[in-house]
């Protein structure tokens, strides 16, 4: 997938919001969407199960309109975070320009997000991507939790982000950082253009 | 340390308009009256509205207005340097006193005082010291001084003593007065109405507005056809009647929508797209105009632009400025070695990147030829003679058969007598032959040219220059006397030669084993050749000599004047030449033509001829005195070649 289009200007974002199950990923893009303008704004699609947990994917097309001459769109996805459904992620993960990895912020979910980290990086290796040189960004959700329950932001940076890249924490339900962390990616997306590489 | 002034910020090319009117009056009448009407002058502005410009058109100015004032430009980074340096050599004192005896003093970026107490401390300490001495002080800086943060109080109320002005941003005439100006000095033009479309995007300062106006020229100079309005718009990336991302202002927000999250997260992504998208045409045009503005080729970095999507342009910058510091080092190395292979055309294009290298390597192997014999010294010009034969004969083998038979030749004979013709004749003859190339200097010549080697460092291509020569031939050997290093490398060269068969040829005023100052083994070596002596012209190479330099000056010979001429006891052909010449001069002043009689007159001082008509019997009566044509008899006394009539006489004998 291309991101920047030169002949028909186009600019097309795919970031994806990786991370275990139940760390809030179709919750990010819930907010997102409900701030979007409707002129602005796709369907967003979401295939869950009847207990409201992603089967198959979100997927939220935003249009940005022209910037610079470029008709700009960003298109987020979330993967299904529960590990029998890894065939799904490996697929929506092709292709993206950019991934979110939300975390649970909680304490006993650390294991869960170490093993969806390097799930991410597996599945990126089969991509023939080396995550290192993925625009990431870490969200740790959940941080409204009772302090006991969670760890702290600079806690789950040291057990968690081994490339110190940028890291928030957020309450995506109430929309805590949640636009911090898309801009910032798309800050990073972006800023790839710039160095003219090819996307992922 | 100082920063010289750059020429093309003077006020000339300062465009004035209504932000910076006052800045620019304050900067004259600083430059005019230094030291009296505003001091210090603080001028500040934001980043690329024309600070630096103003302080170097007061500097420019003031020079100009009186040369002999002392004129210092410097950033405050410089100035601290400067400081730092002279503390840490103790020298401290020496550099108050030095600034101090500045007559105009400009120092720019005076912001990056904050948080540098010892050089406020000495800034305040040499502003004091400035103004009580009359001498002027302008500052720059990006922000008043009230607003630098942690600036000394008494340093604000100083700056604030004087003058304080700041430049705003250019209003829309102004811009489009900036941009014709800086058009018409590129040599661009473009259609009517393309400038006021760049200037009513309303840039932060004019350094960006530059940038535009580089991007509109390196559009134009890519495409076929002018650029319009329309284009314009598209290149920089504006919607019509709207600012351009860059300038901070959100590109398409929903109307009506509130300030939400949404629209200040579109706000940033539009910034950093707009930043991002068009980001590398900018830098590929920036470094197009940087090198053009060097006078290196671009062509590689132009054809960038006609790219759709920016592929790796980063990296052919770089690839491109790595091949621009590759041809400046060869061109500086060329240039050491020989400063008229520098200005090579080639050492401007890295385009042609293996060329450069060649002509390089050219150079370094020493392809600058050594000097070549001289084309005023033919062959067939040179007389021959019995008293030259051998070297002439000699001369002619080793032409046929160079480096063979006679290596080395050594022509010896005082002078005067052709052995420069010789040898240059011998250096062209063999110059004709394919591949050749030959060396033929005097031996003073080739000293100074080590001397200048040794001083340049470049020892090794200068031997390589003459180790690459067909045949070496140098003029007045004997020179080399008490000349060691040019006889160790004649040595070399010498041993090379002989080995490879190439030939040596030599002049000197006597035989080698009599002249002095030359080492022994420099002196076998010219032995082991042959040694051809040119003696002094006898009387049929005289004549033969003086004949075509009669001829040589249209003058028309009968054979009293040869004769005369050829039984002067002359010893070598420059001197004859020298003879001739006297007496052509004495006809030429007295307008009457060459003659046998006339030369006597001028060289032997004999009494004109009477004039024709009166009587004489010239030739007829003699004195009885034969004179052999050999010039037995040379006194002039005894000699009485034109005898008078018997009337004359007799009225010389009366008195």
């Amino acid at each position: 997938m291309s991101l920047v289009n030169f002949t028909s200007r186009e600019i097309t974002c795919k970031i994806v919001y990786y991370g275990p199950g139940r760390s809030g990923k179709t919750t990010n893009l819930h907010y997102v969407y409900e701030r979007v303008p409707e002129t602005r704004r796709g369907r967003m699609v979401s295939l869950a199960t009847q207990t409201d947990r992603t089967l198959f994917f979100d997927f939220l097309p935003i249009d940005l309109g022209q910037i610079s001459g470029f008709s700009t769109r960003f298109q987020l996805y979330t993967v299904p975070g529960q590990v029998y459904y890894n065939a799904t992620r490996r697929l929506v993960l092709q292709g993206a320009d950019g991934v979110v990895f939300v975390g649970d912020s909680q304490a006993r979910q650390l294991d869960e997000n170490l093993e969806s980290l390097q799930n991410l990086q597996s599945n990126l290796l089969e991509h023939g991507v080396d995550v290192r040189t993925v625009p990431l960004v870490m969200q740790y959700n959940k941080q409204d939790l009772p302090r006991e329950l969670i760890l702290t932001p600079p806690e789950l940076d040291d057990a968690l982000n081994f490339r110190a890249v940028p890291s928030f924490p957020a309450d995506a339900l109430h929309g805590t950082g949640v636009f911090e962390t898309l801009k910032r990616i798309s800050e990073l997306v972006l800023k790839r253009l710039a160095a003219g590489s090819p996307a992922v | 340390m100082t920063t010289t002034l750059n020429p093309r910020f003077t006020f000339d090319t300062f465009v004035v308009g209504a932000a910076n009117r006052l800045a620019v009056t304050a900067g004259r009448t600083v430059a005019e009256n230094p030291g009296s009407a505003y001091n210090p002058l603080f001028i500040y502005s934001g980043s690329g509205l024309g600070k630096t410009h103003v302080l170097m058109a007061i500097g420019h100015a003031a020079k100009t207005l009186a040369p002999q004032l002392n004129i210092e430009y410097l950033t405050l980074d410089e100035y601290v340097e400067a400081f730092h340096a002279a503390i840490a050599a103790g020298q401290g004192d020496a550099f108050r006193r030095r600034f101090q005896n500045v007559g105009v003093l400009l120092v720019d970026d005076v912001q990056f005082l904050t948080n540098r107490k010892e050089m406020q401390t000495e800034l305040l300490r040499l502003t004091e010291a400035l103004q009580q001495s009359g001498h002027q002080i302008v500052l720059a800086s990006d922000r008043p001084p009230a607003e630098i943060a942690d600036l000394d109080e008494r340093l604000i109320s100083r700056f604030s003593g004087g003058l304080v002005v700041d430049m705003g941003i250019p209003d829309y005439e102004t811009r489009v007065a900036i941009l014709r100006r800086k058009a018409e000095e590129r040599g661009s033009s473009f259609q009517p109405g393309v400038l006021e479309t760049v200037a009513k995007v309303e840039f932060p300062n004019v350094r960006e507005l530059m940038g535009a106006l580089n991007r509109i020229v390196a559009f134009q100079a890519v495409n076929d056809t002018p650029i319009n309005a329309e284009a314009v718009r598209k290149v920089l990336g504006v919607r019509t009647g709207e600012s351009p991302p860059a300038a901070g202002s959100p590109a398409a927000a929903s109307p009506g929508a509130s300030p939400d999250e949404f629209s200040q997260f579109l706000t940033d992504v539009s910034f950093t797209v707009g930043k991002a998208v068009e980001a590398w045409r900018a830098r590929v045009t920036e470094a197009v105009l940087r090198w053009e503005g060097e006078g290196y080729r671009t062509g590689r970095l132009e054809k960038l632009l006609d790219q759709e999507r920016p592929s790796a342009v980063d990296g052919e910058i770089a690839a491109y400025v790595l091949d621009v510091e590759r041809l400046k080092a060869l061109e500086a190395e060329v240039a050491t070695l020989d400063p008229q292979a520098s200005g090579d055309k080639v050492f401007h294009d890295p385009g042609r990147m293996a060329e450069a290298e060649a002509a390089a390597a050219r150079v370094r192997e020493g392809a600058a030829p050594p000097p070549a014999p001289s084309a005023a010294f033919p062959l067939d010009a040179y007389m021959a003679g019995s008293s030259n034969d051998v070297a002439l004969n000699a001369a002619r083998d080793v032409i046929s058969k160079p480096g063979k038979k006679y290596n080395p030749l050594v022509i010896v004979g005082r002078s005067g007598l052709g052995k420069t013709h010789l040898l240059n004749a011998i250096g062209l003859e063999l110059a004709k032959k394919r591949g050749a190339v030959v060396a033929c200097l005097s031996t003073q010549g080739f000293v100074d040219e080590l001397i200048a080697a040794i001083d340049g460092n470049r020892v090794d291509w200068w031997r390589a220059r003459y180790r690459r020569c067909t045949a070496l031939l140098l003029d007045d050997i004997h020179l080399l006397a008490g000349k060691e290093r040019t006889q160790e490398e004649l040595f070399n060269l010498f041993n090379q030669f002989l080995d490879t068969e190439r030939q040596l040829v030599f002049t000197a005023p006597a035989h080698p084993n009599t002249l002095e100052g030359l080492e022994e083994r420099i002196m076998s070596r010219l032995e082991g050749g042959l040694v051809a002596e040119v003696g002094e012209p006898d009387k049929e190479l005289r004549r033969g000599a003086l004949e075509r330099l009669l001829k040589q000056q249209h003058i028309r010979a009968d054979a009293a004047l040869l004769d005369y001429f050829a039984d002067r006891p002359v010893d070598s052909v420059r001197s004859l030449t020298g003879l001739v010449q006297r007496v052509v001069e004495a006809a030429t002043s007295q307008e009457v033509p060459v003659t046998a009689g006339l030369a006597r007159e001028v060289l032997e001082g004999v009494p004109p001829r009477p004039p024709p008509g009166a009587r004489r019997t010239a030739g007829a009566r003699t004195s009885g005195l034969v004179v052999s044509s050999a010039g037995g008899v040379r006194s002039r006394e005894k000699m009485v070649w034109d005898w008078p009539a018997a009337s004359d006489r007799v009225i010389e004998e009366v008195r």
